[in-house]
């Protein structure tokens, strides 16, 4: 059956092997060597200089400020993100009127890009063009911030938009979830007389519990990057109040020619999602429910 | 306990619950309205809103946001769409994206028919170091990666962003689509040799079109993908001439700062936000599915 298997094996393999070993694993590797090297400029050669770029970071307030605000998504994104989703796929599981038009139109978001968004919602923040600034003012707040020029309020804006873009997913990852249970368990319980809300908790809930698992790891890692986002909405601003990891190592690198250091950003936000998709899946996970 | 169906239900697999004491006018049910609504036109809101201030003057933008164009003002499409090279962006995303898609299909399907169908020593091997693609944050590379485009002369280049987008495809991809070949039947693959047809004629008559319902979920996942791509592109188109569609907004919106033409600006968005909304309202389904199975990587 399989003979002259290896006419098909290579030349089948051949392209897909050469692309990703250039373009991906090399890259990945090399990496982990110019992370501790010097390297200021396009001419010149990367210089060893050990952990010197580590314990530069260490030391460095802009370094650890990014960090703070990833820290701020990586809890804020996923609360707020899932409970809605869950909250929606719930409700549209029990079917209610038009659960369908919600449907499709709350997923939408998730079809534009992010930079689109971003636009969209830099208009609706814009304090003198935005809609949002005169609906506060329609409803009594006099001087409502201007909420991508306020350290105070950027975060939260930046969050919220995310959050309106993430919502569709999740919800219809959790519907799928949910449309997988069993309908015998839920009869059980209505005969037993339990009410909608002990239904979610006792029976919805434990069974979903996998995807929320996944939804909580994939918003973390989502919120250790949040590039096109801040680019597009902040640029890490005002003053670097919005800054996170991803568009520091940037900055460092492509602006001001600090090959070295940005890369050992990168090595720095690779160890971060690491810890993030191993340890917290080693946290969270329990023997799964079988059913 | 009050049990009913409602009158819409969207499935039939579940019989409507309502909650204790729940008719279908209490509060909570009210609430519960009101709040789907709103997220509704939360979403609605802001893109109605874009549409229509795109045809109004700066100087209504400016100073009655919420009013409707007193007289349309298309030119600020011609605007957009010309002096804002929103029509470049948009060719140079197609040139992009289309043959990365082409390529990523058919490399993917035919890694992933070996992968999953012929045993030879290093075959795991080969599909773990692929699967190790997905544990990486792209930021890890982008530096080299950066320095290895710009050293090959491919910097600002159609067909290295081509190349980029398609090895950083690939191992989801690869990954989705072994998944899908180990279901096929193996029975045609035997008859078909049996009946005298070659490797190349099982793969590209027999199981490629097998493999379509896969092909198509993995094409419109990486369609979506590469389109809405913003990290890749700004690292490697650096020339403005070939910005693709995403790096183009983000640049206008930049530039605004200094030109002051927010009308344009809003057209622009809208013509780019428009298309997005016909596509996806005519095949939400095949999308959300598409897309979701980007869930399976976890």
């Amino acid at each position: 059956m399989y003979r002259n298997k290896y006419r098909v094996i290579i030349p089948f393999l051949i392209p897909s092997i050469l692309l990703y070993v250039t373009f991906v694993l090399y890259p990945y590797g090399r990496s982990m060597y110019i992370s501790l090297t010097q390297w200021r400029g396009l001419a010149r050669a990367p210089v060893f200089i050990g952990l010197e770029n580590f314990q530069h970071m260490w030391g460095d307030s802009n370094f650890w400020n990014a960090l703070g605000n990833n820290a701020f998504y990586i809890v804020v994104l996923p609360i707020f993100t899932l409970s809605l989703a869950i909250f929606f796929a719930f409700i549209f599981s029990q079917g209610v009127p038009l659960s369908k038009f919600y449907r499709v139109t709350y997923f939408f978001p998730q079809v534009m890009s992010v930079v689109a968004i971003g636009v969209l919602w830099s208009f609706v923040y814009h304090p003198t063009i935005g809609i949002l600034t005169s609906i506060l003012q329609m409803v009594g707040i006099e001087a409502p911030p201007v909420w991508l020029g306020n350290p105070d309020t950027v975060l939260g804006a930046v969050a919220g938009v995310t959050i309106w873009h993430e919502v569709g997913f999740y919800m219809i990852l959790f519907l799928a979830a949910m449309e997988s249970i069993p309908m015998t368990y839920y009869e059980a319980a209505m005969l037993d007389g339990a009410s909608r809300w002990h239904l979610f908790w006792n029976i919805t809930l434990p069974m979903i519990r996998d995807t929320l698992q996944t939804g909580v790891i994939f918003l973390m890692i989502n919120a250790t990057n949040m590039f096109a986002i801040t680019q597009t909405m902040t640029e890490g601003g005002p003053s670097r109040s919005s800054e996170v990891l991803s568009t520091y190592l940037y900055n460092e690198a492509f602006i001001n020619s600090n090959f070295g250091y940005g890369t050992a950003i990168a090595v720095a936000l690779f160890f971060l999602t690491l810890v993030i998709s191993v340890v917290l899946s080693r946290l969270l996970s329990r023997e799964s429910l079988e059913y | 306990m009050a049990t009913e169906t409602l009158p819409n239900p969207t499935r039939t697999t579940t019989t409507a619950v309502q909650g204790s004491g729940g008719g279908r006018f209490s509060i909570g049910n009210i609430l519960l309205t009101l709040f789907l609504l709103f997220w509704a036109v939360l979403v609605i809101f802001p893109m109605v809103w874009l549409l229509y201030t795109s045809f109004k003057t700066d100087q209504e933008i400016f100073f009655s946001p919420w009013s409707l164009p007193a007289a349309p003002q298309w030119d600020n499409f011609q605007r957009g769409w010309v002096d804002a090279h929103i029509g470049d962006y948009f060719l140079n995303s197609f040139i992009v994206v289309l043959p990365s898609l082409a390529l990523i299909l058919i490399l993917s399907a035919m890694t992933a028919y070996v992968l999953a169908r012929f045993p030879f020593p290093g075959n795991r091997i080969i599909f773990y170091g692929f699967m190790a693609g997905l544990l990486f944050p792209v930021f890890l590379a982008l530096i080299p990666l950066f320095f290895l485009v710009k050293d090959l002369g491919m910097l600002s280049s159609y067909h290295g962003l081509i190349l980029v987008y398609v090895a950083y495809s690939l191992p989801f991809s690869v990954f989705f689509m072994t998944g899908f070949f180990r279901t096929l039947p193996s029975e045609l693959h035997e008859a078909a040799i049996i009946d005298g047809a070659n490797q190349y004629q099982v793969f590209f008559r027999i199981m490629l079109p097998l493999a379509q319902p896969g092909l198509v979920s993995i094409g419109i996942f990486n369609f979506l993908g590469m389109w809405n791509q913003y990290l890749l592109p700004v690292v490697l188109m650096t020339d403005a001439g070939k910005y693709v569609l995403t790096q183009g907004l983000a640049y206008m919106l930049h530039q605004q700062y200094y030109q002051n033409d927010w009308s344009g600006l809003f057209a622009a968005v809208t013509m780019i936000m428009v298309p997005t909304l016909l596509v996806y309202v005519i095949f939400q389904q095949q999308i959300q599915k598409g897309i979701t199975v980007g869930a399976l990587k976890g």
